[in-house]
């Protein structure tokens, strides 16, 4: 990814506090329009909590104080005016656990656009759905049964399901909490596969405890340790010849 | 000598596969060492019963190269490497590469010897020539391993400068084989094993070379192969951040 992309979400000296417990120390970072980033680090480390600043995710735990600035397109995301449910929609969130709605597969995508007021008919609630399923490409195995509760398909559909839920609203960023965790590896390869085609439309960014998935998946990597942000390039420079020994000693399995 | 940069993985099992295989390398080394030696050896006395030693010793050399990089692709498959991990374990595969083709070179030196009709020898200055290249060539080798069993970049820039000199003395004796072939042509087989040993020979000091490319790879994570002076000394003075 070149940095000539156009910068799609910039944060500066984030930091986020847990009550008296601060989890992260000032992280500056900006993430490219169309690129997929990955981020990995020990547990504990932050990245998620970073993950979770991106669409205030945050804002749900009582305890938790958000300082810095995230700007989403040029626009800080904690201004008051800004709709967080809007929010949410422009930049999505698809978890560790596939959480599909206890609904219908049709239904499970369906809800978010009806919120939105995205389909003002019948027909462009179909299209809607059709296209978010074929773009999950999860389509051709549930066009059949549209009507069945998504808790019902594999592991792996339901993740897609859940992506295709997230595409419905049209966001423009993806967030993935280690989307792939609760899956085999050929559920993780399909899905896989679908960020690489994901990124023409989406940016996304991708917290991982798998090290290879981030260097199949992602053009950039970033590492945190300890709520730092230690080091952040290109996957190949920080797979193949990382410049922090601390990035070192963690992607080839040493203690620091 | 279990190497520090090498060890500190959770895994100790991971440390020790790492380490074996920059060991066998280095035994493998050893060997041909050996090899280049006894060549040298062999073709400055006239010894015919070496040169065939050094022929045999080759299959030696060999094995070595098939079982290290097995080991390698072991940990590849099984490991999955990375950062300094993976530039080590293609350092070890890219140096059994140099290291199997020296034995080769001695081999050849050794043949230079075994083919040619009893009594056809070259002159005492001209062996004398050659044994000082060959010393050369293997005090080179030695230096490259020493700096790669260090991962020391900055003794490998060293050793790899010690190349050109090699090359001049390759230049020099090509020259005088020349010009002895041209004034005596009954000179022209003598003149050739002088050139064949003494080709050989700067080969040696080119995979010598080659091991320091990959000790500067290894330490610094680039890829310095065709590189100028100037940038190879930019490369190993670049320090991390």
């Amino acid at each position: 990814m070149s940095n000539s992309a156009p910068v799609k979400i910039s944060a500066t000296d984030v930091k986020v506090f847990y009550g008296d417990n601060q989890a992260l120390h000032g992280i500056n970072m900006d993430v490219y329009q169309n690129e997929v980033i990955s981020f990995i680090g020990p547990s504990g480390c932050g990245k998620s909590t970073f993950l979770r600043c991106m669409n205030r995710m945050n804002d749900t735990i009582d305890q938790c104080r958000v300082n810095g600035s995230i700007l989403l397109d040029g626009r800080d995301i904690h201004d008051p005016s800004l709709d967080v449910v809007q929010l949410r929609a422009q930049v999505g969130m698809v978890f560790q656990k596939p959480n599909p709605f206890p609904k219908s597969i049709y239904e499970n995508i369906a809800y978010g656009p009806k919120l939105h007021g995205l389909a003002e008919r019948k027909a462009d609630l179909d299209d809607i759905v059709e296209s978010s399923l074929r773009r999950a490409g999860l389509w051709n195995e549930v066009k059949d049964r549209l009507d069945q509760p998504g808790t019902g398909l594999s592991g792996g559909q339901q993740q897609r399901l859940c992506i295709a839920r997230s595409i419905a609203v049209s966001p423009e960023v993806i967030l993935m909490d280690e989307p792939c965790s609760a899956l085999d590896p050929i559920a993780t390869s399909i899905i896989e596969e679908l960020i690489d085609e994901l990124k023409q439309n989406f940016t996304i960014v991708i917290v991982t405890h798998n090290m290879q998935q981030a260097a199949r998946v992602s053009d950039r990597t970033a590492f945190f340790h300890l709520g730092n942000l230690i080091e952040i390039g290109n996957t190949n420079d920080i797979f193949t010849n990382p410049q922090q020994k601390r990035t070192e000693d963690y992607i080839t399995g040493r203690y620091g | 000598m279990p190497n520090n940069k090498i060890g500190g993985h959770y895994s100790q099992a991971y440390d020790e596969e790492l380490q074996q295989a920059v060991m066998r390398l280095l035994q493998m080394a050893g060997l041909a060492q050996q090899q280049l030696s006894d060549a040298l050896t062999a073709f400055t006395s006239a010894d015919l019963a070496l040169a065939k030693q050094v022929k045999a010793a080759d299959r030696k050399v060999n094995n070595f190269e098939v079982d290290i990089s097995e080991h390698c692709l072991d940990i590849l498959a099984r490991r999955q490497p990375a950062a300094g991990d993976l530039r080590l374990v293609l350092a070890v595969l890219k140096s059994i590469n140099d290291v199997e083709r020296i034995g080769d070179l001695a081999k050849r030196i050794g043949k230079v010897l075994l083919k040619e009709e009893p009594g056809n020898r070259p002159q005492q200055s001209q062996l004398d020539e050659l044994a000082v290249m060959g010393q050369k060539a293997l005090q080179m080798l030695q230096r490259a391993l020493v700096a790669f069993e260090k991962i020391d970049a900055d003794e490998a820039l060293d050793v790899l400068r010690e190349d050109r000199s090699i090359d001049d003395d390759y230049a020099r004796i090509m020259q005088q084989s020349l010009t002895m072939m041209m004034h005596d042509a009954r000179q022209i087989s003598i003149s050739l094993q002088v050139s064949h040993v003494a080709k050989a020979l700067e080969r040696v000091g080119d995979h010598a070379r080659n091991i320091c490319e990959h000790t500067i790879f290894l330490s610094k994570g680039r890829n310095v192969a065709h590189l100028s002076d100037a940038e190879l000394q930019q490369v190993v003075d670049k320090k991390r951040d």
